[in-house]
């Protein structure tokens, strides 16, 4: 099959997603006999050679002044001409917040069937397998795409980016666009200044109740400091107005799969964990050995995390600084 | 203003997920079905309209009979009209379709949707409509000012927020923030018993996606436990670092 992989750019240069997209695009190019073709939008030639390092030869590069207004339908219509022009049977974007806009407009611009958020993909024969978590993680649902054109979303975080050289051309794609095609257009964006998103991060840590107080974050703050994580929170500490929404992790925050998830503090009701039971290794801190976080945890520390935090504080910068 | 609502029925978060015989869906014995969380938001978000603006809510839902509980709490709360459509396990491409078609005939300047439905969160239905109508849209959203017929909208993305212009007509996915939903008072709840509820079929487009099969997650086998003195605290850090390796 031959595969599009979307890859994401942020100031000009490709984000980690970018690389998570290329990876899962070999691997289901691979698996079918195919080939992999990239499509950048906004950075120039020099920017996109850092996939070169990730396996990918062969990377489309679209200009058109109509995609510096980062609307989601340009892209959506950028895509879908790119997929026909290129032959694609399927494209792969990240499950990004933009990436799930984008994606379900190009599916029905290609016909396309569309599975989202996938943590696993599986060539069988002529077709692709794609699972991902529902029910709030309680449940993994497989599904099959029976079009004959695929749009498939990537949870990121999952695909771990994999290293293999290559050497990279690029191709200059302009796509057919107009006005009509700008549905909606990005006026501002506000970044919140200098701190690393549960999002993207690859270690989170986060805090609940448990803290006993918002004076108690800094606990939290250091050791995500030590480990260069994002911080995290609980519901019911972005409710008491402890921490901003933004930090909040579950069914009504953000959904995270990072390698390291240390939770302080947090009971581990299912809400939360539907955020974040996907994270490779759960780190649990709770003094109630029965609560239900320990259930999920790799490793647990039964005790005061007031205490807790800043002795592992200490030993982590032992190791991160050796 | 005429403003159409989608809105999906859904298990209660707090359900225990059983896989039924099938191997392709849950056992829906003993579930307690729900209105999607984030459709309270878009909901509420259309009354609000409808107070400030005048014209008219109509909602619709696309599943089997059971969808159609949703549909009388959203009576209670005083919508305008009620569809439901009916189809057995529809993709969200016919869910898309179906809810796309009933646009067609409302011809809404705004249609309302949850962020994503909280049984598959797939985060699809809103942008999929938007696309088959050839409409604007804006997901996750926080904030939403109506200006004439010029909208400004703030959606969260990965480490911020982002305000984005656009016109209605218009397809809007809401998040948390949006507003504070309102509950049904328990004498309308009666009422909505007897209001009418307008039934037809769903779009007979075909499914694009099939379920091959359901399970449940691997169970985590128990993990390490340690207490809270200076030794434990060194021997986790110590297995993160060489077991793990996540630091
Ligand atoms: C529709 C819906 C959506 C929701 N969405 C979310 C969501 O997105 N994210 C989310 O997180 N929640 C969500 N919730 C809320 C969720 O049900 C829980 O109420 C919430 O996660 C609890 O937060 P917590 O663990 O910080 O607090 P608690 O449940 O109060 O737990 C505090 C924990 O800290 C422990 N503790 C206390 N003191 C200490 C100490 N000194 N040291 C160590 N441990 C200590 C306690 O043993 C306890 O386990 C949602 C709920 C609903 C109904
Ligand atoms: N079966 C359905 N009937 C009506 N609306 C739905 C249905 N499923 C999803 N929706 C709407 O689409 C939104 C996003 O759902 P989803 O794309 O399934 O995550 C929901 O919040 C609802 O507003």
């Amino acid at each position: 099959m031959k595969v599009l992989a979307y890859l994401e750019v942020l100031d000009g240069a490709l984000k980690k997603t970018a690389f998570e997209t290329i990876t899962a695009a070999l691997s289901v190019a691979s698996a079918s006999g195919g080939s992999v073709v990239g499509i950048a939008i906004g950075a120039s030639a020099d920017a996109v050679k850092a996939a070169a390092d990730y396996g990918l030869a062969d990377c489309l590069i679209a200009k058109h002044d109509i995609l510096a207004k980062q609307s989601a339908s340009a892209v959506a219509e950028t895509l879908a001409q790119a997929a026909k022009a290129e032959n694609a049977d399927v494209v792969l974007l990240p499950a990004s917040s933009t990436g799930k806009e984008i994606a379900p407009r190009l599916a029905i611009k290609l016909e396309a069937g569309y599975a989202p958020d996938s943590v696993a993909l599986a060539v069988e024969g002529g077709n692709v397998s794609v699972t991902r978590p529902v029910y709030a993680g309680k449940a993994r649902l497989t599904v099959k795409i029976t079009t004959a054109k695929k749009v498939i979303t990537i949870r990121p975080n999952v695909f771990t980016a994999k290293k293999v050289a290559a050497t990279l051309a690029t191709r200059d794609f302009a796509p057919s666009l107009s006005d009509s095609h700008v549905k909606a257009s990005v006026s501002s964006v506000s970044r919140n200044q200098g701190k690393l998103d549960v999002a993207e991060a690859d270690i989170i840590v986060s805090g609940g109740r448990g803290l006993k107080g918002p004076e108690n974050f800094h606990l939290v703050e250091t050791l995500a400091g030590t480990l260069g994580a994002a911080v995290g929170a609980s519901r019911a500490v972005v409710d008491a107005g402890w921490r901003p929404h933004g930090e909040q992790v579950g069914q009504t925050g953000k959904t995270v799969s990072p390698t390291l998830y240390v939770a302080a503090g947090i009971s581990g009701a299912v809400q939360h964990l539907a955020g974040m039971s996907s994270s490779k290794v759960i780190v649990a801190i709770n003094k109630d050995k029965d609560a239900p976080i320990f259930q999920i945890a790799d490793y647990g520390i039964i005790g005061d995390a007031l205490e807790v935090l800043p002795k592992l504080t200490e030993k982590a910068k032992a190791i991160v600084q050796r | 203003m005429n403003i159409l609502v989608s809105i999906s029925h859904v298990p209660d978060t707090a359900t225990k997920i059983v896989v039924g015989a099938d191997g392709k869906s849950i056992d829906s014995k003993g579930v307690k079905y729900i209105m999607n969380p984030y459709d309270e938001f878009a909901l509420e978000e259309a009354l609000r309209l409808k107070e400030k603006n005048g014209g008219t809510v109509t909602v619709a839902t696309v599943g089997g009979d059971g969808a159609k509980d949703v549909l009388r709490t959203a009576l209670a709360l005083q919508v305008d009209k009620a569809i439901f459509l009916k189809a057995e396990n529809p993709d969200s491409f016919v869910v898309a379709s179906s809810i796309a078609d009933v646009a067609k005939e409302v011809k809404p300047d705004i249609i309302l949707f949850g962020r994503q439905s909280i049984d598959f969160d797939s985060f699809q239905v809103a942008p999929m409509v938007a696309e088959l109508l050839d409409m604007p849209s804006v997901t996750i959203t926080s904030k939403l000012d109506i200006n004439g017929t010029s909208v400004s909208a703030e959606r969260d993305i990965e480490g911020g927020k982002e305000t984005v212009s656009t016109t209605l007509p218009l397809v809007v996915s809401a998040q948390k923030g949006l507003n504070e939903p309102r509950y049904p008072k328990l004498p309308d709840i009666m009422k909505a018993k007897s209001k009418p509820i307008e039934e037809r079929v769903a779009n007979g487009a075909a499914a694009r996606v099939e379920v091959v099969g359901m399970e449940l997650p691997a169970a985590k086998g128990k993990g390490k436990v340690f207490g809270d003195s200076e030794g434990d605290i060194a021997e986790l850090v110590k297995l993160l670092h060489e077991e793990a390796k996540v630091i």
